[in-house]
């Protein structure tokens, strides 16, 4: 397929849809709480972007619909709600050290290829032109495993957890033209529902082991050994 | 012709940034024109030249500045139909900056003092890690044109009109980090200063005195604008002269005037608004820069050859 025949919104898509991943790399190296979750509050509005840009092209006035419901949910509702979360849990400032920042980001770049190559026999069965955006898709949800795999913090590791979701909303946009609307709408309240869930976590979490390192979940003692 | 507009213009464009620069800081600064009467007064001072010094250290300014100056007259400015069309490749161009830069080096090393050694070996680390970054974000240009040729990437991208590439948008990102860590502006290298902890390119030239100084800063800013010409014409190639005919050139002089000068404004305000960064930042930064072109290669192949 040529990009040249593409009409200028397609092209856009295509451009919206490598910022996605682009904003995947981003969350997987930002150390700083805050800018990672404007970054996640990024991917969710540029997924919502792509989702009424397919919707335009292809005339399917339902794909609006969700594209408000992805802006609505994932690129306000639920970045605000974080915040609040870690304004409540004095994080505002936090760091979490990455242990090979280079190396984490190249393993992304691994995923992309892998991805890519995972899709390349399933590209030729779709029939919509938006089928190159599988790999993108799938290259989204990997990066929110890896994060999930790499990051020790829990309000990173729900980002990721998001970040996988938004990868898969941009999968059903590209394959299928979206989802019926009632999965989507049930979708959209299962991850209200994980969220607030996810507050109630972060509390419980940090009652008892005073901090939201993951990585200290696994020791049995309440408090720290003497090394 | 066109390449001594090149090379008369540079050290206007070096003026250009740092007044806008200094407006934007509040001071009144000098005019745009201050780097020619630096050079004329660089041009008319004796030369000294340290005891210590060899061949290399005399050599090194005229192998600097002749290298980006085959380098400049490589790349298409004002017309893409050059007499040097057929050796313009880019591969070309990278090896004579390539080449500039190992005996910049060599003559940081050649005198022995600390300054030398430690630039030249910061300046090695740089391009070390910004070399990859370059190579890749050309090949993904290369890739799409089919042609490694800069007027026939050039010209390529004036046929096809407007066409929105997500690989040319990495690509154009990785090679704008890439282009200030070599040009050696903040955030990577202070051109403006002399402390020590921070210097990269001023280190290397400490040394230098008289022709030599006014020959290398030339050099330097010869690349500048080398940058920015690449960045602007192959990005952004709307209103480059087809032929060589006066008609034609005098439009995509003043075009590509108007977009350095565009340019030169951007590098100004993100020098005024970013703080240099420690030196043992610089490798992330340009692993950002790798990431980008790598990004940019593989949605070139995921989103525009796939099925």
């Amino acid at each position: 397929m040529n990009l040249t025949q593409l009409s200028l919104p397609e092209q856009a898509i295509f451009v919206l849809a490598a910022l996605v991943l682009l904003v995947s790399f981003i969350l997987l190296s930002q150390t700083r709480l805050t800018a990672a979750i404007h970054a996640f509050a990024w991917q969710g509005a540029l997924v919502a972007v792509v989702a009424a840009l397919v919707g335009w092209v292809g005339a399917d006035a339902h794909l609006y619909l969700s594209a408000g419901l992805t802006l609505a949910l994932k690129a306000l509702l639920i970045p605000w709600m974080l915040h609040r979360l870690v304004r409540r849990l004095d994080m505002d400032a936090e760091r979490e050290a990455l242990v090979h920042p280079a190396l984490v980001a190249l393993t992304g770049t691994l995923l992309v290829v892998f991805a890519y190559w995972l899709v390349l026999p399933l590209e030729r069965l779709a029939v919509t032109d938006t089928r190159n955006l599988l790999a993108i898709s799938l290259a989204t949800v990997l990066m929110g495993f890896w994060m999930l795999v790499v990051r020790a913090q829990a309000v990173a590791q729900v980002l990721g957890f998001m970040s996988i979701e938004n990868g898969l909303f941009l999968g059903a946009v590209a394959a299928t033209r979206g989802m019926p609307l009632v999965v989507e709408l049930g979708v959209a309240f299962d991850v209200l529902v994980a969220m607030i869930l996810f507050g109630v976590f972060f509390f419980q979490i940090r009652e008892s082991i005073d901090s939201l390192d993951t990585d200290r979940l696994d020791r049995l003692a309440e408090t720290e050994e003497e090394a | 012709m066109q390449l001594a507009l090149v090379v008369a213009g540079a050290p206007l464009l070096a003026g250009w940034v740092k007044s806008v620069k200094a407006r934007l800081q509040n001071r009144r600064g000098p005019g745009p024109l201050q780097p020619y009467r630096d050079l004329r007064k660089l041009f008319m001072k004796q030369v000294l030249v340290a005891d210590s010094a060899s061949i290399v250290f005399r050599a090194a300014p005229y192998v600097v500045f002749t290298s980006t100056l085959l380098a400049t007259a490589a790349v298409p400015l004002a017309v893409r139909d050059l007499p040097t069309a057929p050796v313009a490749d880019i591969m070309v161009v990278v090896g004579l900056l390539a080449l500039g830069r190992f005996f910049l080096a060599l003559a940081g090393m050649d005198v022995g003092t600390a300054f030398g050694g430690m630039g030249a070996s910061r300046e090695m680390l740089i391009s070390a890690l910004a070399e990859p970054a370059t190579l890749m974000a050309i090949f993904t240009l290369t890739m799409s044109a089919h042609s490694t040729n800069l007027s026939t990437v050039v010209g390529f991208q004036l046929t096809q009109g407007l066409v929105l590439h997500p690989s040319y948008l990495f690509a154009l990102m990785g090679l704008v980090l890439v282009a200030v860590a070599e040009t050696g502006r903040i955030p990577v290298d202070n051109p403006a200063t002399h402390l020590e902890l921070t210097m990269v390119h001023e280190a290397m030239i400490l040394e230098y005195s008289g022709r030599h100084l006014a020959l290398m800063e030339w050099a330097a800013w010869l690349k500048l604008t080398l940058y920015g010409v690449l960045i602007a014409n192959v990005f952004f190639p709307w209103g480059i002269g087809e032929t060589t005919d006066p008609g034609a050139f005098g439009i995509g002089l003043a075009v590509i005037v108007a977009k350095l000068a565009l340019l030169g404004l951007a590098l100004a305000v993100s020098e005024t608004v970013l703080a240099k960064m420690r030196l043992f930042r610089v490798p992330q930064y340009l692993n950002l820069a790798f990431l980008f072109a790598l990004l940019g290669m593989l949605s070139f192949l995921i989103l525009e050859v796939a099925a």
